[in-house]
């Protein structure tokens, strides 16, 4: 329903076609996806035999993989002016975008493993995309060679659930589960884990990130960081609490193995070695990737801490919904202006400005609307008002509050506290920094009105936040209610 | 709803992207004249300004808007909540007058990149007016944090040599305060419980004090605990902003190397905010633990001053002297909140308007002196009178309204702060018996402004001309006159007819001093 489909004769050398119809197509699946999410009765579908589920959570990721895709094909049009098999590279993105909306939907781990393939395998073609360029065909490589071993530990995992239940559908898996052969199965659940963290670019499996998004072409590394991290965690979401916790009696009953405790860890230690890395990189696409490590950390957050919750059952189970909804807010916030801030890179690599914090000074005064947008990018990435991810921090960690995890609201806190070092360390380098001597000079000649047009409607929406923020909220918990 | 505030919120930044969005050569006039809407829109208010009480304390709030605006689940409701009383009706007009001012002042020393310096101007006035009008605690913080980016960008584009360093000294020491206080409060308020369901202020202090709530345990902190772990936190925070001593240090810094008309607003106006808050939140919501600690406020009021002082005494640059008695001055509105008496609550509110005039009349008149000799030594100047004596006759003026002479506003301001001060002495209370002693240990600040400023006028003004510089020295366009003459005029006006603002000062200040002492 969601599927971004494109037919176009890949051979058609009209860039402006093929670019236009696949923002047109993302733009349209955005459109249907709004439509359906704020006019969603509440009712599940279950199409196929209860393989995919269509509900609030998954059309509320559609729309941020969509928003996503749209911005991304948009800006690439500019950036692909020089590329060759431009045809493809849409094909594959939007193939990709289908793979991470279909995520979002999976509601079986079969279906899940296929749409993950889905979204992987056009996402090692897309980050290799640049083959005349070293790094990014190393990149693909590293990226296609942990992807390969993760879906293995995945699909591996997947079967052990299966070896222990005899089911795959979701909720069937919970049904089955009982005393015996827990070993199997918590097995089985922690390797799941393992195959989101990589898709989630979280600690263990995330030392792929920095160099694939480095090595991609900079519209990919945000299609990357922001859609395929927003459906990796849509996986998380529903899996985990679908298949491996029981609610049934009031109570959470963490099933398999005590995965809550083990993404309390993993969030703990995906924020910190995320944030700390960042600080110390000087390559500013590097300090995005693992900036966006830190933030796959926070967002781990929401399934860390729902097991906590007031004295009632009840109320555990409201704070456990509220925890995953501040979650889902952060990726749809995050979704902008990450989004954003990598098709600023994505205009910098365009007018070859280069990779360091020392290269991007002086661009304040050369480009200064870019500039102003990236400043909002990277204020609200630390976490500052009055943008858009001030309200999304604050929800998720004031959720985590609410459910009792004070000590991981506040180790976010210091995270975000770390992190506006390097962000405006940025900052600094586009307004303040005068030019080194031994620097050529910035020339920037043009400006691409795709890419523009792409990173100020990021920069609009991420300030804008406050208007929208209050529906889609409330959107999102639903979709939690409707998983707990 | 009304609309009123909002609209003067509307157009300050629809001002700021269209001066943004235009060229240079009108940005200063386009400015100019935009500000010229909420000055009008604010005088307009306090024509027909008809609130009673204090918003926070049971008071009817004037202009008031308010909507739900995010309900998010289990926290608190976030709602769009903007009102005046009393105490932030004048801080408002303070906001709009000081903004239009600098902006002028602005004409002569901004010569490059002027429509994003102006439009970013603007938007510093959206957010300040913002901060002094919003009436919910999540909505007044976005406010709060909006002032701090612009204030970054100009003084770390436009200011001076060291411009670099003094933004991000300053970014990273309001930012980390800010963290600290916001942490502080929402704790607070979640500790609260369901005693509150909503951030906005007028409920939390009706909880807090009216109803006396205690909050609940959180996590490993107990409810009493708490209280103070928020006091102290809310009190780090907003000491930063005001600056208390020991953490005033990224004051000096910013200050000399922003732009003339940057250190005016961030003096005149910023630096209330950090008092404001104090006022709002410590003073009003935590009274009990503000009394049980009153001795070590009164201390760091009093190092404020005396220090402050000294430290401008011991300064040669002109600007450098402006920006160490704001430390000083600073201090009396703090030792006026910890007095809790009206005079003393009312004199700190009155305190803060005064000095945003006072100071910003002073670092103006630093900037033409500095326009045309490029130079703000004081052991390079001498016998400036000769030669520009309009500029030179206002800073002598300007100076004296610090001091305290009768008849200008920092004698009225002064002299209710001390009131109320000793008028304290005779509550009934623990420890409060020694805050005469200590406002007599901080009257000695008003002996050493006198004896900086008239060394340094002495040494720069009169006498002999003589200024080794290539430029030519002489007097200063009308258009860097102007301001200061409008600012000396209010500062005269209150000072004689403090009234102006003190009677709608009184009426919001009476509820604060009630909650410890009773409004003597």
């Amino acid at each position: 329903m969601f599927g971004i489909a494109l037919f176009v004769d890949p051979a058609t050398g009209n860039r402006r076609l093929i670019a236009g119809l696949s923002t047109a197509g993302a733009l349209g699946a955005l459109g249907v996806a709004a439509a359906y999410l704020f006019t969603f009765s509440g009712e599940a579908v279950h199409p196929f035999g209860d393989a995919l589920v269509v509900d609030g959570m998954s059309l509320l990721f559609a729309v941020i993989v969509a928003s996503v895709t749209a911005m991304v094909t948009l800006a690439s049009y500019n950036y692909l002016a020089e590329h060759s098999y431009q045809a493809e590279y849409y094909a594959l993105v939007l193939l990709a975008a289908t793979g991470m909306t279909l995520m979002a939907s999976a509601n079986s781990l079969v279906t899940v493993f296929v749409a993950l393939e889905l979204a992987s395998l056009p996402s090692y073609a897309l980050v290799a995309f640049l083959k005349e360029n070293k790094g990014s065909v190393e990149a693909g490589l590293k990226y296609f060679l942990v992807g390969a071993l993760s879906s293995a530990i995945f699909a591996y995992g997947v079967s052990l659930v299966y070896a222990a239940t005899g089911s795959l559908q979701l909720t069937a898996v919970q049904e089955a589960i009982t005393g015996d052969f827990t070993g199997l199965l918590g097995m089985g659940v922690v390797m799941v884990v393992g195959g989101i963290a990589f898709k989630t670019a979280s600690v263990p499996f995330h030392f792929w990130a920095p160099e694939a998004y480095e090595g991609a072409p900079a519209p990919i590394s945000a299609f990357l960081s922001s859609a395929s991290k927003a459906a990796g965690f849509v996986i998380a979401f529903r899996v985990f609490t679908e298949a491996f916790l029981r609610v049934g009696s009031g109570e959470f009953l963490v099933l398999g193995a005590d995965w809550v405790l083990v993404f309390q860890i993993l969030a703990v230690v995906t924020m910190t070695l995320g944030n700390l890395a960042a600080v110390t990189q000087d390559k500013v696409k590097r300090m995005l990737a693992y900036s966006s490590v830190g933030h796959a950390g926070y967002v781990l957050m929401s399934l860390a801490a729902l097991s906590g919750g007031g004295a009632s059952a009840t109320a555990k189970i409201e704070a456990g919904q509220f925890v995953l909804a501040g979650g889902m807010m952060h990726l749809f916030v995050y979704g902008f202006m990450n989004t954003g801030a990598f098709l600023f890179i994505a205009l910098a690599e365009y007018w070859d400005v280069g990779r360091t914090f020392e290269d991007f000074t002086g661009l304040g005064r050369q480009a200064p609307v870019a500039s102003v947008a990236m400043t909002v990018f990277m204020f609200s990435l630390a976490g500052l008002p009055p943008f858009g991810g001030f309200l999304s921090k604050y929800l998720l960690f004031g959720a985590a509050v609410n459910s009792g995890f004070v000590w991981l609201a506040a180790v976010a806190i210091v995270n975000s506290a770390v992190s506006l070092y390097y962000y405006s360390k940025l900052v600094k380098a586009l307004w303040f920094d005068e030019r080194p001597a031994d620097k050529k000079p910035l020339e920037i000649s043009s400006r691409p009105v795709g890419l523009y047009a792409a990173v100020i409607f990021a920069a609009v929406v991420t300030t804008a936040m406050y208007g929208v923020f209050g529906p889609v909220s409330d959107a999102a918990v639903e979709a939690a209610a409707a998983l707990l | 709803m009304n609309g009123t505030i909002e609209a003067l919120i509307a157009v300050t930044l629809v001002g700021s992207l269209v001066v943004m969005a235009g060229s240079d050569r009108y940005a200063a006039k386009l400015a100019t004249a935009f500000s010229l809407i909420p000055l009008v829109g604010s005088l307009g208010m306090w024509a027909t300004y008809d609130a009673t009480g204090n918003a926070l304390l049971g008071g009817d709030t004037a202009f008031t808007s308010r909507e739900t605006w995010l309900a998010l689940g289990p926290l608190p409701d976030i709602e769009w909540f903007v009102g005046v009383d009393g105490i932030s009706m004048p801080l408002v007009v303070l906001t709009t007058v000081l903004v239009t001012l600098a902006l002028v002042s602005a004409w002569t020393p901004i010569d490059e990149r002027q429509s994003q310096f102006y439009g970013l101007v603007l938007f510093l006035e959206a957010g300040l007016l913002g901060v002094f009008t919003a009436l919910d605690f999540f909505v007044w913080f976005v406010f709060w944090e909006a002032v701090l980016v612009p204030m970054y960008i100009l003084i770390g584009v436009w200011g001076g040599p060291r411009r670099k360093y003094a933004a991000i000294k300053m970014f990273v020491y309001t930012n980390v305060a800010s963290l600290v206080m916001f942490v502080g409060y929402t704790a607070l308020v979640f500790g609260l419980g369901d005693a509150v369901s909503t951030f906005a202020l007028p409920e939390t202090a009706q909880a807090l004090v009216v109803d006396n709530v205690q909050p609940d345990e959180l996590a490993f902190v107990g409810g009493e605990t708490l209280k103070v772990a928020a006091f102290a936190a809310l009190f780090a925070g907003f000491a930063v902003k005001v600056p208390v001593v020991p953490v005033h240090t990224w004051l000096p810094d910013a200050h000399v190397e922003a732009p003339t008309p940057v250190s005016v607003l961030l003096a005149g106006v910023l630096l209330k905010m950090g008092t404001y808050a104090l006022l709002r939140f410590n003073f009003t919501m935590l009274p009990d633990v503000a009394r049980a600690n009153i001795l070590i406020i009164a201390a760091f009021a009093v190092v404020s001053i005396i220090y402050g002082a000294m430290l401008a005494l011991a300064q040669t640059d002109l600007k450098r002297i402006v920006a160490y008695s704001s430390v000083s001055s600073m201090g009396y509105v703090i030792l006026g909140l910890a007095a809790y008496t009206l005079y003393g609550v009312g004199g700190a509110t009155f305190q803060m308007i005064s000095h945003g005039l006072i100071s910003g009349l002073m670092f103006m008149a630093v900037g033409v002196i500095y326009n045309t000799t490029h130079t703000r030594m004081v052991t390079d100047m001498s016998g400036m009178a000769s030669k520009m004596p309009y500029t030179v006759g206002i800073f002598i003026a300007g100076a004296f309204g610090y001091m305290g002479l009768p008849l200008m506003s920092g004698f009225a301001a002064e002299f209710y702060v001390f009131l109320g001060a000793f008028q304290a002495g005779a509550f009934d209370v623990p420890n409060y018996d020694l805050l005469p002693a200590f406002t007599a240990v901080a009257m000695f600040g008003i002996v050493i402004v006198a004896g900086y400023l008239l060394f340094a006028m002495q040494r720069t003004l009169f006498g002999e001309y003589r200024l080794e510089t290539d430029y030519e020295v002489g007097r200063a366009p009308l258009h860097d006159i102007a301001p200061l003459a409008v600012l000396l005029v209010l500062i005269i006006a209150l000072g004689s007819q403090p009234d102006i603002f003190f009677e709608m000062i009184r009426e919001a200040s009476g509820p604060v001093a009630d909650l410890v002492g009773g409004g003597a």
